[in-house]
């Protein structure tokens, strides 16, 4: 066979090859954005169901204003952070900050039985298997897209054009420890 | 094989079936045309015929299983608990949120159905509601949703209505030939006579054809969806005790029947077919009990 006519074949395949990995890592890219959004909007959700829970809980447990502050000192975090990683561990805080929230509804009685409370408990528990959801598919299009971008070949090819690797969304452990809500 | 090759793996398998589906219309019409006198005139009206057909079952399929089950579309209010459900899965696995239909039937049991994610249909027994707990339907909706991802359901719809129309034409072509067996008017030649015979083989074959076709396309899936709903929901034992309580409800399902069975959960027929072989051709669920096994191993 013509020499020409195998290097013009090879130069073609692996232009082929560049452009599919380019594309697939590019893909990737923006359905990790799309999940992030869907994030964002569970998140904003839980942002807004916030006011309403401290509203229910303060008419019924007064003196609890530590636990009330660290809720919305959390809400104000969270609505504050712009990049993934300060997201998760806002959203972790936030967490955390609205468990012992409810937590505390067991020394009310009234409070527990407050019809309004419920609802907004049960909107909550709700809100909260979706942000779960919302990770969860976040964070599998991380790995996959993460998997491409280190493993031989795509490495190569996001080498040449930058692709960085993109951060799962959760909080680190030694972030947990610090945001520890006290009872 | 990762879910995007099942993807791909399932549209050209879709437009395979349909392209094999056409040609085998326009066959039979051939050699029908051939072996009673009239010719080429019936292969394309054949083509036509067959070619209006798959463009109906390809946007109309989806509702006509539905309206072949009886199903009823319900809203978000009928049953809040169970949209929740579908809204949080469809969220973990990325994709639009179905529309619901109930069937009202006491026999548990579930399918999805549609042409793409943006187009889909998630089916439930009044019964599976009643009988599973939240977590159980979670695995059994996760195992829905998978399909609906990976395209299955376009597959499935298709083989439904194609598959039928090949049974049922097969079934008309064998009478016609039966009754339009004495219409000898015309000069009988050798060719017409080996048409003839043709055109009998044809017709015994194609419901065995239509049958394989439905095999294929069915067992392997139903693993595969187990497997992505095992995933998406992070609980396999959900769909696994699931699975128990559907193998162990005897009573069958009386909507189904031999076009649509493969689309379900679990086999619809619970085993009370007659038992006879050609019966048992359409039975395309792979055994419970070694999904069940798979699954608590995960």
């Amino acid at each position: 066979m013509d020499i020409n006519l195998i290097l013009i074949i090879a130069v073609i395949l692996v232009v082929l090859f560049v452009w599919f990995t380019y594309n697939s890592l590019a893909t990737g890219k923006v359905r990790i954005k799309e999940a992030l959004s869907g994030i964002d909007v569970q998140l904003k959700r839980r942002v807004d169901l916030v006011p309403n829970l401290i509203e229910a809980v303060k008419g019924y447990a007064k003196h609890e204003k530590s636990l009330l502050e660290n809720v919305t000192k959390a809400r104000s975090s969270l609505m504050r952070a712009s990049t993934t990683q300060e997201k998760a561990v806002s959203d972790n805080m936030l967490s955390n900050a609205l468990k012992s929230l409810i937590a505390i509804s067991e020394a009310y009685p009234d409070l527990k039985a407050s019809k309004n409370f419920l609802q907004l408990q049960e909107e909550l528990s709700d809100i909260e298997a979706k942000i779960a959801y919302a990770r969860q598919f976040f964070n599998t299009n991380v790995s996959s897209y993460n998997s491409t971008l280190v493993n031989f070949p795509g490495s190569i090819i996001g080498n040449m054009f930058a692709f960085k690797q993109e951060e799962f969304f959760e909080a680190s452990e030694a972030e947990r420890k610090n945001v520890k809500v006290a009872f | 094989m990762n879910i995007y090759s099942q993807i791909s793996a399932n549209k050209t398998k879709t437009w395979l079936i349909i392209f094999v589906f056409v040609i085998f219309i326009t066959t039979i019409l051939f050699v029908y045309g051939k072996a009673s006198g009239y010719g080429l005139s019936y292969a394309g009206i054949g083509l036509i015929i067959s070619g209006l057909i798959t463009f109906a079952s390809y946007y109309y399929s989806d509702k006509m299983i539905l309206g072949m089950s009886n199903a009823r579309q319900i809203q978000k209010k009928d049953n809040p608990q169970l949209f929740r459900i579908v809204e949080n899965l469809c969220i973990g696995a990325g994709i639009p949120m179905p529309k619901i239909y109930i069937i009202d039937d006491s026999a548990p049991n579930a399918f999805a159905t549609g042409r793409d994610p943006r187009h889909s249909v998630v089916c439930v027994t009044t019964g599976i509601l009643e009988k599973l707990n939240k977590a159980e339907l979670e695995g059994v909706i996760a195992h829905e949703l998978s399909h609906v991802q990976n395209y299955d359901i376009r597959l499935m719809a298709i083989v439904v209505i194609l598959v039928g129309l090949v049974a049922l034409l097969a079934d008309f072509f064998m009478r016609s030939l039966w009754y339009g067996g004495n219409r000898r008017d015309r000069e009988s030649s050798n060719s017409q006579s080996i048409f003839l015979f043709i055109g009998i083989i044809l017709a015994v074959l194609s419901p065995i054809i239509a049958t394989l076709i439905q095999l294929a396309v069915s067992r392997k899936r139903e693993f595969l969806a187990d497997a992505s709903g095992a995933l998406l929901t992070r609980y396999p034992d959900g769909l696994a005790s699931a699975l128990e309580k559907i193998a162990k409800d005897k009573e069958p399902l009386e909507v189904a029947n031999n076009a649509t069975a493969h689309l379900y959960i679990a086999n619809p027929f619970k085993g009370k077919i007659d038992g006879s072989w050609f019966a048992n051709l359409f039975n395309t669920h792979p055994p419970i009990e070694e999904r069940i096994k798979i699954l608590r191993s995960m």
